[in-house]
């Protein structure tokens, strides 16, 4: 029998659909406040999500670094309907923002009161670490 | 290289739920295609099936499908890329043909959805995206596509009117459409009702921006020169084939506004064609939500970026308009039969160019042209079409 298995990714979003990764650190620092990419030590690519291999340097040699500042709002849309295991959450707001070197998917926070009209592309946002309905760890944009 | 042809098209009737198997299924368009091409299976030298798994439970149908409709013991081969599934399967068909491998290959398209909720369905398509970085936080197809209706609302003032026009030219063709799944009229007021077409789904696109799942089958033959004039009167012939593919996260995306997949696929169709978007006198593209159909007409030049909403709200997309497209009514009549939708898009096309298109006939067209995408975006193809 093998070693215990690191799933610790399944502590990510509100359903998680895989476990094991090898930037299971994310979690780690998700869980101490921080929103983390991965840096290549080797061509200085940055990864948001992160990544455990850069394909440009053919290696591993990763650094992490922190989703810090703040981005520009590329997208946004309000769900009414939702994937099985996400209905009790509607509705929900999902978005995309541009740091520059980077773009972060995720959504929006809950207390935004009526998001399609506060929000507006090209907005400044801010990512976060929070915790979904169910208790999961997560990240939110909030206006910034 | 030799040329290719479509020698033979068939299509189920797309229904919400279809009573019967995978198998039943695609035996619906298979004798449609076998009898449109006069042929015997012996003819047939392999077949390409094409469908996105996790819909019913069959694991690895092409041996079950080729099986019952007695394709053995030609080779099968298997191709997913979601919804863009049987124009994939096409292009496989098309390099097996020209490579002198096989003289005639048989691509078969099938899905049936309606073994799930759509709820099921939905977390079905999310996990077409990334599953470790985005369906984890509720993606659905909708939802992508409303991203980007939105960045296109943003960047070009396009409204939901806009997109409506779609819907209502849509509906205009899919009225006359016995093989689609919504055959009623769509007026502009209808958007204006929460019970009707203006139910909100995924900010800004509602229920009428949006295509039905559907079950659903097509086939489309294809043969070398030699086999396409025995066998056949009117042969339309492949002139280009362009596919792409774009990262699966919406962080690797350049822009919302349109798709780089269908914008790459086009180019390389087109050149290889030899031909420019003014020669294509009708089109069928990828209207899984309006929002699609509008990037459309953009990405592959029939308007320029932006010059989407105008071209539509003239009519120029109508049957007489300039550059008629999905005058079959389009995914948002049709349905959408993920494995099949691609192979139904090929056969509009191809009865358009043997002047076989009855009550949608456009007046005598030389060239045609299929877009399908698989995902949002995800995968792109682009097929040309001739008559001789
Ligand atoms: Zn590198």
């Amino acid at each position: 029998m093998a070693k215990d298995k690191d799933v610790r990714f399944s502590k990510f979003g509100t359903v998680s659909f895989t476990g094991v990764t090898q930037v299971n650190d994310f979690i780690d620092y998700l869980e101490q406040g921080k929103i983390m990419g991965t840096v290549c030590k080797d061509c200085g690519q940055k990864f948001f999500p992160p990544r455990a291999q850069c394909y440009k340097s053919l290696s591993s040699n990763m650094d992490w670094f922190e989703v810090t500042g703040k981005g520009k709002l590329v997208s946004f849309s309000t769900l009414r309907y939702g994937p099985t295991g996400f209905t009790d959450e509607l509705p929900y707001t999902i978005a995309l923002v541009d740091y520059g070197d980077y773009k972060v998917f995720g959504r929006i926070d809950p207390a935004v009161s009526n998001p399609d009209d506060s929000l507006k592309v090209g907005m400044e946002m801010a990512a976060k670490p929070a915790k979904t309905s169910n208790g999961q760890l997560t990240y939110v944009f909030q206006p910034a | 290289m030799s040329r290719v042809a479509v020698i033979g098209v068939g299509q189920s009737t797309f229904v919400r739920s279809y009573p019967g198997s995978i198998r039943e299924l695609a035996f619906e368009a298979y004798s449609e295609a076998m009898k449109d091409a006069n042929i015997q299976n012996s003819d047939v030298d392999a077949t390409v099936m094409c469908s996105a798994p996790e819909y019913d439970k069959q694991r690895s149908p092409a041996g079950v499908v080729a099986e019952y409709l007695g394709l053995n013991p030609q080779p099968t081969f298997y191709v997913e890329t979601l919804c863009s599934s049987s124009s994939t399967g096409l292009k496989l068909a098309y390099s097996l043909v020209a490579s002198g491998l096989h003289d005639c290959v048989m691509v078969l398209g099938f899905q049936i959805m309606s073994q799930l909720t759509s709820n099921e369905s939905q977390e079905r398509m999310g996990r077409g995206a990334d599953i470790q970085w985005e369906s984890t936080f509720g993606t659905m197809m909708p939802a992508y596509y409303a991203l980007h209706a939105q960045a296109h609302f943003a960047r070009y003032g396009t409204k939901p009117e806009d997109l409506a026009n779609i819907r209502v030219k849509s509906a205009t063709y899919g009225v006359l459409n016995d093989r689609a799944v919504y055959r009623k009229p769509v007026a502009h007021e209808d958007f204006l009702d929460p019970q009707k077409m203006g139910g909100p789904v995924a900010s800004p696109l509602r229920v009428g921006d949006c295509c039905a799942n559907a079950d659903g089958s097509s086939c489309i033959i294809v043969a070398n020169e030699e086999k396409a004039k025995r066998f056949c009167k009117k042969p339309v012939w492949i002139l280009g084939v362009g596919a792409a593919s774009a990262s699966v996260n919406m962080v690797g995306r350049e822009s919302l506004s349109g798709l780089a997949v269908g914008i790459e696929a086009g180019k390389q169709a087109y050149k290889m064609a030899g031909i420019t978007p003014k020669h294509i006198d009708v089109a069928e593209v990828h209207d899984c939500f309006t929002i699609a159909e509008m990037m459309a007409i953009e990405n592959l030049g029939f308007a320029e970026a932006g010059g989407g909403p105008e071209l539509v709200r003239a009519k120029e997309t109508y049957k007489e308009g300039s550059i008629p497209v999905n005058i079959d009514g389009g995914l948002l009549s049709k349905g959408h039969p993920i494995g099949a939708t691609g192979g139904s898009q090929v056969r509009t096309i191809v009865r358009q160019l043997r002047d076989e298109a009855d009550n949608i006939q456009v007046k005598d067209p030389m060239f045609g042209l299929v877009h399908n995408i698989g995902g949002v975006g995800l995968y792109g193809s682009v097929t040309i079409f001739g008559r001789e």
